[in-house]
């Protein structure tokens, strides 16, 4: 049985450094932080009032003008997913309905979507009017929320946040009729659906995907969740440009922030078929899992981490040494980084000296489900540059970790790049992406 | 990617539910063929003046009694709390140790993965509601956040919130079976638990992982939950016969009736079944996956995505529709479903469409959502191993457009070898999985 090679062929992203892959890039390479205090709601009374958030946008100009309508539908998670899609599939070269109605070059049928997602939280505004009619003298009355309340609840609210909306939004613009896929694993998704993406493609069930994730945690609810789970910073008046420091000595917890990141997947044949600019090659994926029974945070020791490392680097028939670049999850949680860290050294063995490890999270903040498509995003642009910009807020180690975080630009050719990232509940993925090599036959 | 040497034949050998006909699959079985109801008044929280007072609820279970361990899973939700019991079962079934603290199985915890289709954790509504209420000013019609995350820091408790995810069941499932393979956990609404299944049989075929954990774990039955489904009106109110009121293709059907619960089937590539000598239920052969791309809303009127994704599932499979036995629909009981579905096989089916029986157990399980795949395919693998076609209850009106076989009221014992089981999510998710005799 032959697999098909999977080569990357488009890049989307909206994170807290840009509306695009471009200018995120741009931003990432200039050190820029895109965390600032929290301007969706007034974020008094949370101990940090930070977070990463995307530019200002308006959706109605960033879906074609036949689904303007369709857009009050949408929550904040979709909207993101569905700029990112539409820059990736633009720039790939793929003509989806979406794209041009009339100049369509690809079968919908061979197209699939593999996207990750988080949990949705609903805008609270929506619901006020009806919990303030099931309230009487204070307490909330069921019986009141069962006749009054619920009429008060607008008829579609609930398709507004089933996570499997980012993709049916992108499928519906964008006529994307094959396999479909949500994965919904935390800060883990994106790895994993992307990772899924490529199987479809290399088994021959689809010719093309767009693969991604998006979330957005800008949102009173998520933020209250992050910090009850002691995830999240809690320096009140922390310096925005400074606070958030992954494997950092000084580092003291995650920032939460919004994005979402998309890849547009293809079947090397097909690509070349249409001579399609190819940008990189998905060499390996791995999957694993931490057993820790404290859900929230990564195992001591990460053996999930070197699992699954392994098996992305067994995947692509390569050494840790063949490693020109990792981005690790690197949330800036001590204790999930130290473990993060010694998953990643035991995976590489003595090359864990020399493989240069670039976090990004103090420049994008974690932003959930998005997190490692933006990372991807990242990795195939690194690629294609022949450059890892300088690791951000990195003065020195914290205690117990030895990787090597790249502190100053670095030039030169990436052979293979490793994105790897867990989740809270505890699913590890790691991905190997490839520089493309349009001699080299496997 | 590494290319695969061969490929893997994916087999079951081991089961295990918790849902509203029973606690296990023997259980769940007799029911079935009993053609009883697990509906009922909706006991979890008082729905009395909800448009819809009734649902489908798992009865008499506490997960903390049927694990090792119970201490890692005191904060499951409902449907973590259900998949932790159904993976209990399905592993001694199939011979995995959970209940020693180093398993004795001698399976390599790298090479077995899980799979599940699974839903997020209620949320708890009683604070939920007064965080918001804390912070809204109805004169101006907009939240002041900052009563509200003070009440929401007083009173959210952080284990509980964390337990929404909906990744925790398969997180529940890798501590109690320390699964270390490939984990993965998708959400495509009603169809999540059958696609798990089909891309945990992918990961197996392609030699990612010896044994999957697949299937699916979910419960809505909560307050906000039912209030999504009832603004809807994709709920039945015939608040005054619960057990009669999912009828799938019932002329006068009006709605599903939500039900809850978890279902796992442990999939083995056929090379570890046989080295282990494990006994095999059945063998999973054809996956199929489509999305209708057309609304939000409603489903294609031609059931394109699920003629799609039947066809894709024949033909990984190697077979026609000649070859199928049974189709297990997803068959809801709301109006739009069944049309389109019986269009679909139709489509598909050609001449044979109204020889093949099609039964829809819901009208007896009620829609477990996320779970609702997994827990039918079960019975799909038990139809084989007992050749026997379970009925669609509560048919005693049939739609006069709706001309298919679906093996009315009662069970018909015949030749099962090939199943078809389908699912169809909100949003245009489709997905089909084929399973067959094993020989």
């Amino acid at each position: 049985m032959s697999a098909a090679r999977v080569v990357v062929t488009g890049l989307g992203a909206v994170s807290p450094l840009g509306l695009s892959a471009e200018e995120t890039w741009a931003g990432l390479c200039a050190g820029r932080c895109g965390i600032r205090r929290i301007a969706a709601f007034d974020p008094t009374g949370f101990p940090c009032e930070l977070g990463g958030e995307v530019p200002d946008y308006r959706i109605q100009d960033r879906v074609p003008r036949t689904y303007r309508k369709a857009v009050k539908l949408m929550c904040r998670d979709i909207e993101l997913a569905v700029m990112a899609a539409g820059e990736a599939l633009a720039a790939s070269g793929l003509i989806t309905k979406g794209i041009d109605p009339e100049k369509v070059n690809v079968d919908p049928t061979r197209m699939a979507s593999n996207i990750g997602a988080g949990i949705i939280c609903c805008d609270l505004t929506e619901l006020a009017p009806a919990v303030a009619a099931s309230t009487a003298e204070g307490r909330f009355d069921l019986h009141r929320w069962g006749k009054e309340g619920l009429e008060l609840i607008t008829p579609l609210w609930l398709l507004k946040y089933l996570p499997n909306m980012l993709s049916c939004h992108i499928g519906i613009i964008h006529d994307i009729q094959g396999p479909s896929n949500t994965i919904t694993c935390g800060e883990a998704s994106a790895h994993l659906a992307i990772g899924e993406a490529a199987q479809v493609i290399a088994r021959g069930d689809a010719d093309a995907a767009v693969a991604g994730a998006a979330e957005a945690k800008i949102n009173q609810m998520v933020m209250l969740r992050q910090h009850l789970l002691k995830r999240a910073v809690a320096t009140p008046d922390a310096d925005p440009q400074t606070i958030c420091r992954p494997f950092d000595t000084h580092a003291c917890g995650a920032i939460f922030g919004e994005g979402a990141g998309m890849v547009i997947l293809e079947n090397l044949d097909r690509a070349r078929a249409r001579k399609a600019r190819i940008l990189a090659e998905i060499a390996g994926v791995g999957h694993s899992h931490s057993l820790s029974p404290a859900y929230e945070r990564l195992e001591p020791g990460g053996e999930g981490v070197r699992i699954a490392v392994e098996k992305a680097l067994a995947d692509a028939e390569i050494g840790p040494e063949d490693l020109d670049l990792v981005i690790p999850h690197g949330t800036a949680v001590p204790s999930d980084d130290l473990a993060e860290a010694q998953g990643l050294e035991a995976a590489f063995g003595p090359a864990a000296r020399q493989v240069p490890v670039w976090p990004t999270k103090s420049m994008l903040s974690t932003t959930g489900a998005a997190s490692g498509a933006l990372d991807v995003v990242a990795a195939v642009r690194a690629i294609v540059e022949g450059v890892i910009p300088a690791a951000k807020n990195f003065d020195g180690p914290a205690a117990g970790c030895h990787l090597n975080v790249v502190t100053g630009r670095r030039v030169g050719r990436i052979r293979h790049a490793l994105c790897c990232s867990y989740t809270f509940g505890g699913q590890v993925a790691a991905l190997v992406l490839k520089t493309f090599d349009g001699e080299a036959e496997r | 990617m590494r290319t695969p040497k061969t490929r893997e034949r994916v087999v079951i050998t081991g089961m295990g539910v918790v849902c509203p006909l029973g606690n296990d699959v023997q259980t769940l079985w007799e029911a079935v063929l009993s053609g009883r109801s697990g509906a009922n008044r909706t006991a979890i929280f008082d729905a009395s003046t909800f448009p819809t007072t009734f649902d489908a609820e798992v009865k008499n279970y506490d997960h903390r009694t049927r694990v090792r361990r119970p201490e890692l899973h005191e904060t499951a939700s409902r449907g973590s709390g259900f998949a932790v019991g159904a993976a209990t079962q399905a592993c001694r079934h199939a011979g995995i140790d959970t209940e020693t603290a180093q398993p004795t199985d001698g399976i390599d915890r790298t090479r077995m993965g899980i799979y599940l289709g699974a839903g997020e954790g209620a949320l708890d509504h009683n604070t939920f509601f007064a965080c918001i209420f804390a912070g809204w000013d109805p004169q101006q019609q907009k939240m002041t956040w900052e009563p509200s995350t003070r009440l929401g820091f007083a009173r959210m408790k952080a284990a509980y919130e964390l337990e929404q995810e909906p990744n925790m069941a398969a997180a529940h499932v890798a501590l109690l079976t320390g699964a270390r393979g490939p984990a993965r956990s998708c959400l495509t609404a009603c169809a999540a638990s059958t696609q798990a299944v089909g891309e945990a049989m992918m990961l197996i075929r392609r030699g990612d992982a010896d044994v999957m954990i697949a299937g699916g774990a979910h419960s809505m039955i909560h307050p906000l939950g039912v209030t999504g489904f009832n603004r809807l009106t994709a709920l039945s109110t015939r608040n005054d016969s619960p057990e009669t009121a999912s009828r799938p293709f019932c002329g006068n059907r009006d709605g599903f009736v939500l039900g809850e619960g978890a279902a796992i089937l442990i999939l083995e590539s056929l090379t570890s079944a046989r080295k282990r000598g494990v006994q095999i239920l059945a063998e999973v052969v054809g996956y199929g996956s489509s999305s209708d791309a057309f609304r939000v809303t409603d489903m294609h009127d031609e059931g394109r995505g699920p003629v799609q994704a039947m066809r894709a599932a024949l033909a990984d499979a190697s077979l026609t529709y000649r070859d199928i036995d049974y189709i297990n629909t997803h068959g809801t009981s709301t109006q739009e479903n069944d049309s389109i579905e019986t269009l679909a096989i139709k489509t598909v089916f050609q001449e044979r469409a109204r020889q093949v029986p099609a039964s829809g157990i819901k009208s007896m399980l009620g829609h477990l959502i996320g779970a609702a795949g997994a827990a039918e395919l079960i019975t799909c693998v038990l139809a084989i191993r007992n050749n026997i076609v379970p009925a669609t209850i509560n048919l005693h009106d049939p739609d006069p457009k709706l001309d298919l076989d679906y093996v009315p009221n009662v069970p018909r014992q015949m030749p099962v070898n090939i199943v078809m089981k389908e699912s169809f999510g909100f949003g245009g998710q489709n997905n089909v999985v084929i399973v067959k005799r094993f020989t």
